[in-house]
């Protein structure tokens, strides 16, 4: 696989993309802001495109650079405009009432890093790819997903909650890249178009939310138990 | 060459095109009465072309379009189970939607509720496993807005909780895909297609450490559509506030989709030689379930959350089903998909019934059904008997069989967990239909105005009762009949199933 003999200076620059946006993730995880969590996902969405191009051009898979034109488009530029175009309906700047606050909130998430990481350590070692940047892709790929998970639990804005669920696609999209960087075209354009419509899903919930709910905080929503 | 591979591809054309067009016709259209009619006509369609292929899917599977659908045994019977339910569930549409008067939105709902049916009839018919795992992601993404149509507060609460977490759930099972792609790629080269059939003969040669891991994620994920426990939080919720037709798709159609994937993945886990971890993990969220759902049944407060987890207790037992494996539990596990489509939409329309009729959702302000509405009322109370897995009825003989299967296999600690959740789930089911029907009547002050009984009469059109008779009659004959072509059916199903290898 790709990953296994790799020119160094290829394993760097993906190693040093993944650390970035996983640096991003924790960005999220550390601030209050609705508008930091909006710029650190689509930066995010930015390296994981060129982390597209550069897999493509050390990896020889010419199609990774259309994915990589697309998710720039996509994740980078229209997904993070119509977030803002709901925040600007929405009239809510930032996480009121969070059930973490964030210093504690990255604290979890730096402990969410080590169990990712332990867990492809072991991965890693059954597969014989120990220190190898696979490692590193699995760790970013698993800590992503926890963080995003972590956000859907703590925060309780709806948009907080969106971009949690987009961190986890991020997070499978980031490492899919590097693991599975042959994985079919059409299969990942598919993926990304689903993507977008599920934005545009949340974007109708909300406003149904606002108008008919009257409310933009999931702490609103507690009538149905039992 | 197989002759019927023409009229193999134009079934399948019609059962997709079919609802596809009604989409189209139903916004072009906006006229409520025709949107009804259309949706119905394309609804028989539907379920005559399933019914058409039945019998033509038995031999062998079928790929079509560059290998993207694949016509397999096991796909066509979980079609046939979809079908019936879109079939009873647009009859009932037509009679519960109407008395909602909401006319000037009705193309819409029609025009979702036949996206709803597309994406649910796509499903099976997938052989990427990618493409599988969207057309699972869409069905999500449609029934949203056919769980939130009545626009009240809780129905958008449920609408949320639905969305966040299928879909975050789900894309733990895209992970696990990923793996199984990146497990397969260290043997097949790094590009190829992930059928599953390609997976399943990777599977034997895959590290079983990542195939292991690749397992869990799917069964975690596709077991959070599928509604298992500890993941079925959205189910109840979502399946109790949308309109009662949808609730049995959602239940009756929706939930059997994400099943076969899990079947499917256990046959690929079974191929990977992975030891006995899997089908131990099966079966105790299979367990699980039941459990759950014994415990919400027996204090139940709504009636239709009590339809709700119904299905997760029902789930469970199907999961039970193909856990224990071999031909009898997987044919215990698809005759339990069909009764309970059929029962479970029976019930939801009986529930819906009852809330036209009492204008409540609440169990204890329903009394005295009998009197108010006297031929659906024995309809649903039959249905509540043979939900609970009472003799002579459908889902008796498929709970039989998977507790004989489970009796063969190594996992018979769960046979006693089953039969032990069963009894208190009969016991408290039935329960709240005895209060329902015979208890003593509220005092007149808590009473809901009193009409007069003919007018509660008319105001349930023979559109709410006839699909009950639909539902009901087959149950009943598949509870006194068990099919000899079923049996051949499933013999191929489990053979297809089977062809890994044993556990």
């Amino acid at each position: 696989m790709l990953a296994a003999h790799l020119h160094p200076l290829a394993a760097s620059l993906f190693s040093l993309l993944a650390i970035a946006s996983l640096l991003l993730a924790f960005v999220m995880l550390g601030s209050r802001w609705l508008k930091d969590y909006l710029v650190a996902f689509g930066l995010q969405s930015w390296l994981i495109a060129i982390l597209s191009a550069a897999v493509g051009y050390y990896g020889g898979y010419h199609e990774l650079y259309l994915i990589a034109i697309f998710t720039a488009l996509f994740r980078g530029l229209i997904l993070p405009l119509l977030i803002l175009r709901i925040i600007h309906r929405l009239n809510v700047d930032r996480e009121l009432h969070e059930r973490l606050s964030p210093s504690s909130s990255l604290v979890v998430g730096a402990l969410l890093v080590l169990f990712a990481f332990v867990v492809s350590t072991h991965l890693g070692d059954a597969l014989g790819l120990a220190g190898t940047v696979a490692v590193l892709a699995l760790t970013v790929m698993l800590s992503m997903k926890l963080i995003g998970f972590l956000m859907l639990v703590v925060r309780g804005e709806v948009l907080s909650q969106i971009l949690g669920l987009l961190v986890l696609e991020n997070g499978i999209f980031l490492g899919s890249q590097i693991l599975v960087p042959g994985m079919p075209l059409l299969i990942e354009l598919v993926i990304l178009f689903d993507l977008l419509v599920v934005v545009a899903c949340f974007g109708v919930l909300v406003r149904y939310l606002v108008t008919h709910a009257g409310t933009s905080s999931t702490y609103g929503l507690r009538r149905l138990v039992g | 060459m197989d002759p019927n591979i023409h009229l193999i591809a134009v079934l399948v054309a019609l059962i997709l095109l079919a609802p596809l067009v009604t989409v189209a016709l139903c916004l072009a259209l906006r006229r409520p009465r025709i949107c009804e009619y259309i949706n119905l006509a394309a609804a028989i369609v539907v379920f005559a072309a399933v019914v058409r292929l039945l019998p033509l899917a038995l031999a062998t599977s079928h790929t079509f379009l560059n290998g993207y659908l694949i016509v397999d045994s096991l796909g066509v019977w979980v079609l046939l189970s979809v079908a019936t339910v879109y079939l009873l569930a647009s009859l009932y549409a037509i009679g519960y939607m109407r008395s909602m008067q909401e006319d000037s939105r009705l193309h819409r709902f029609y025009a979702l509720f036949a996206g709803f049916a597309l994406t649910t009839l796509t499903g099976p018919l997938m052989n990427n496993i990618g493409v599988y795992w969207i057309a699972i992601e869409l069905t999500t993404l449609v029934s949203t807005f056919l769980v939130c149509f009545e626009l009240g507060r809780e129905s958008i609460e449920a609408a949320w909780k639905y969305i966040v977490v299928v879909s975050g759930g789900i894309s733990l099972a895209l992970l696990g895909i990923i793996f199984f792609y990146w497990g397969g790629s260290l043997r097949l080269g790094s590009t190829y297609d992930l059928t599953w059939s390609a997976l399943r003969a990777v599977a034997p040669n895959m590290n079983p450490t990542i195939a292991l891991a690749a397992f869990l994620l799917v069964l975690i994920g596709f077991g959070t559509k599928v509604g298992l426990a500890p993941m079925h939080t959205w189910l109840p919720d979502a399946h109790s506030e949308g309109p009662a037709p949808v609730s049995a798709m959602l239940s009756g159609a929706l939930l059997n989709t994400a099943m076969i994937g899990i079947a499917r993945f256990i046959q690929v886990s079974d191929a990977a030689h992975l030891g006995l971890l899997p089908r131990i993990v099966v079966v105790a969220i299979g367990a699980l379930s039941l459990l759950i759902a014994a415990l919400f049944i027996t204090r139940q407060m709504g009636i239709k959350r009590l339809m709700a987890y119904s299905s997760v207790e029902h789930m469970g037992v199907m999961a039970l089903g193909f856990g224990f494996g071999g031909p009898l539990g997987i044919a215990g596990a698809l005759y339990h998909m069909l009764s309970h489509s059929l029962n479970k939409s029976l019930m939801f329309f009986g529930a819906g019934n009852a809330m036209q009729v009492f204008q409540t959702k609440r169990i204890s302000r329903i009394h005295q059904v009998l009197s108010r509405m006297p031929v659906s009322g024995l309809l649903w109370l039959a249905g509540a008997v043979a939900i609970t897995g009472a003799p002579p009825f459908g889902l008796f003989l498929s709970e039989v069989t998977i507790l004989r299967a489970g009796l063969l296999g190594p996992n018979a600690w769960a046979v006693f967990v089953m039969l032990l959740l069963l009894i208190v789930i009969f016991v408290g089911f039935l329960n709240h239909f005895r209060a329902m029907y015979f208890g003593a009547a509220l005092s007149p002050d808590t009473l809901p105005e009193v009409e007069d009984p003919l007018s509660t009469q008319r105001r349930l059109s023979a559109w709410c009762v006839v699909p009950m008779w639909l539902a009901l009659v087959p149950l009943l004959l598949l509870g006194l009949w068990w099919p000899g072509a079923f049996s051949h059916y499933f013999a191929a199903i489990a053979a297809q199933l089977a062809g890994g290898a044993g556990p």
